[in-house]
């Protein structure tokens, strides 16, 4: 292969590994912005394959190619009423936050293939049809060498989740809903006192973070995975935490977290065809991200502060 | 005292409500719920041989238990219990299997010490960064569990030489070399997995109960679990009390991956995540609320479930994950137990207003007490 085509083959691969972390991670920090840790995002990931696998595979024969698309936002709802359980027992019923988070992942495996054994009667489902595939975008894969590197084999809701981390960046710091949501999760007596209804906005970012990850898991489930079984997400939803954290809460850094999560993902796949790599013992290609992830936090951690009010339950004084 | 109650109740409540969402689901899907709880009952009693598993599962249970409950007094949240639960795990069945030629009460010891020290690295290491670094300890766990997870898998499929390998990816029995089942118990109850491991992990909560409660460790980890700041000003060294907790949590859960490797499996193998026992300690140590005689009594709860769960689709039909949604419910009860308190709170006013006993102002002075305790939990 020449180099080009190499390069090509990593950028377009390590895209559509990254696209699900990177829709879990920029969510994720909603929530945190917010004031509340989700641990959950794997559980919310697993909730929204299981439902977009179980969405295509019904409606798959009817509505054709589009099936992905809507299974996508089949897996939005579904994250979104996961994350609202996180919501109620974090806000509402002050639950610590990583106890209720790791219910959310507890949960969610077993809820699923409780289903698919009422569904289907086995444990594990059939291989959809209606899978995001690879796909040129017309007119820039006409493009010289960026073309073929960028546009051609690639995939739309990978570009799409690029497009998703810039908006929330937008929203999250640019706007008065996130300039009110971070206010929330600095200082949210403060926040009070101003007028602000700190249980509503927390459980508006808490949602977001629902809504981005249920898409994830979809997307993960209908453009890798293809079924839905109790391992299918395995470990997705705690790379996105990592990813976020990583990116120092920052939707832009979240997402090139992703990215990089996402290449050394795809290294382990296609690393036998590239030269050099294919010479590294894969089990080093599959710790390298997190040994990363650990060395990461342990040195940057005075820059890579989470909001302040991060994690505490905002308790109202009578 | 009240406060006791009050913990033993929102547990008890847990448990019920739990059961309760678990026959609703069942319902809601068709089961018959008495017909699905019968069945779970009489599979996990039904046989001595299912009574001796009930013990070979609590055995793993009772000491990530412990395990999340050293870390906690600390202030810790041990997350990483499962990796270090299987670093061990691997470790000590490798050390069994590579020296057959000593003496069976070496290889134990040997298979022991190596594991417990694997554990104790595992709890060690996020100990010391999150002490000295000040990076959370929740993280860090979670990604060891990673790290962990595919280090030990790689170290059964190509570390291990051919000739203590079953197949590809499985290590050789223990077998009698290595091995801490007892033929007694095994005959007692039809050769199930039960071994010397229940009374391991019950001299273990016995040594961590005196650690605990009668040892300047013990009480150096509470002071420092409850206030750092107020500890180092009584002249503890928080930093290093602090790794101490971490290491000797890990050394907890190694110990639970030696009674896997050595009785309740008795080998070791590939596995897709780290293994959940590791997950439910910590399960185990809500339910039993920080108390040593709870972690052994959720314990044998949930592998009650779980063992009787496993027997539920023969009999009634009822999918066995039923099981893990009842465990992962009660466990979030447990986790809003404000809810519960509220609830306790106002039947026990409803009570005082009844006897005509009410001083007035008790609802609100407990409201606050409450808000109180948890603001402490939060730090």
């Amino acid at each position: 292969m020449s180099f080009l085509s190499i390069l090509a083959l990593l950028i377009s691969t390590t895209i559509i590994y990254s696209a699900p972390l990177a829709f879990t991670a920029v969510g994720g920090s909603f929530s945190e912005h917010g004031g509340v840790v989700n641990v959950g995002l794997e559980g919310i990931m697993t909730m929204g394959a299981f439902s977009s696998i179980v969405f295509n595979l019904t409606f798959g024969s009817f509505l054709g190619a589009w099936t992905p698309w809507i299974g996508l936002a089949v897996g939005a709802i579904v994250g979104l009423a996961i994350a609202w359980l996180h919501a109620l027992a974090t806000v509402t019923l002050r639950a610590d936050h990583i106890v209720s988070g790791t219910v959310v992942n507890l949960i969610a495996p077993a809820l699923g293939v409780f289903l698919i054994k009422v569904i289907y009667g086995k444990g594990q489902t059939n291989q959809i049809n209606q899978s995001f595939g690879y796909s040129d975008v017309p007119l820039l894969d006409k493009i010289p060498i960026l073309g073929k590197l960028f546009f051609q084999n690639t995939s739309y809701p990978a570009l799409l989740s690029i497009l998703v981390a810039v908006l929330s960046y937008y929203v999250i710091y640019k706007t008065r809903f996130g300039l009110r949501l971070r206010s929330v999760g600095e200082n949210p007596q403060a926040a009070d006192t101003l007028g602000l209804n700190v249980a509503r906005l927390r459980y508006e970012g808490v949602l977001l973070s629902g809504l981005l990850g249920g898409i994830g898991g979809a997307l993960y489930a209908e453009s890798i995975a293809l079924n839905f079984a109790v391992s299918t997400i395995a470990g997705q939803g705690f790379i996105s935490m990592a990813a976020m954290i990583f990116g120092r809460w920052n939707p832009i850094g979240a997402m090139l977290a992703s990215m990089f999560f996402g290449l050394s993902q795809s290294l382990s796949v296609i690393g036998a065809q590239i030269p050099v790599i294919k010479n590294i013992p894969s089990v080093w290609l599959q710790i390298f991200p997190y040994i990363l992830t650990i060395v990461v936090l342990t040195i940057f951690f005075g820059k890579t502060k989470a909001p302040k009010a991060d994690g505490v339950n905002y308790i109202k004084s009578e | 005292m009240k406060t006791t109650n009050n913990k033993i109740m929102i547990a008890v409540l847990s448990v019920l409500f739990g059961l309760i969402a678990g026959a609703l689901i069942m319902l809601f899907f068709g089961y018959n719920p008495i017909a699905g709880y019968g069945s779970l009952i009489s599979s996990a009693f039904g046989t001595p041989q299912n009574i001796g598993e009930i013990f070979s599962q609590m055995t793993p249970l009772i000491l990530t238990g412990l395990s999340f409950l050293v870390a906690q007094q600390a202030g810790f949240f041990n997350i990483g219990m499962s990796g270090q639960l299987y670093a061990a795990w691997v470790g000590s069945v490798w050390f069994a299997l590579s020296f057959p030629q000593l003496p069976s009460f070496v290889i134990v010891l040997g298979a022991s010490v190596v594991g417990v020290g694997l554990g104790a690295i595992a709890g060690f290491i996020p100990g010391v960064l999150r002490a000295k670094f000040g990076a959370s300890e929740v993280i860090i766990t979670i990604m060891m569990n990673y790290v962990i997870l595919y280090l030990a898998n790689d170290a059964i499929t190509s570390g291990f030489p051919n000739s203590i390998k079953q197949t590809v990816d499985s290590s050789n029995q223990v077998g009698n070399h290595g091995g801490i089942s007892l033929k007694w118990l095994s005959d007692l109850t039809n050769q199930s997995s039960i071994s010397a491991g229940i009374f391991i992990a019950i001299i273990a909560t016995l040594l961590i109960w005196f650690v605990m409660k009668k040892t300047t460790l013990g009480y150096s980890i509470e002071a420092v679990g409850k206030n750092a700041d107020a500890a180092k000003y009584a002249g503890i060294n928080e930093k290093a009390t602090q790794i101490w907790a971490m290491t000797l949590s890990g050394a907890l859960s190694g110990l639970g991956g030696v009674t896997e490797g050595l009785g309740h499996y008795g080998n070791v193998f590939v596995q897709n995540s780290t293994p959940e026992t590791g997950f439910n300690g910590m399960a185990v140590a809500l339910l039993g609320s920080g108390s040593f005689l709870g972690v052994v009594l959720a314990a044998a709860l949930f592998s009650a479930l779980t063992v009787g769960g496993a027997g539920m689709p023969n009999i009634s039909g009822v999918p066995t994950e039923l099981v893990s949604i009842v465990i992962a419910l009660i466990i979030f009860f447990v986790g809003t137990g404000y809810l519960i308190d509220l609830l306790i709170e106002k039947i026990k006013s409803a009570d005082n207003a009844s006897s005509n006993k009410s001083s007035g102002g008790g609802t609100k002075g407990r409201k606050k007490q409450l808000a109180e305790t948890k603001k402490e939990a939060q730090v």
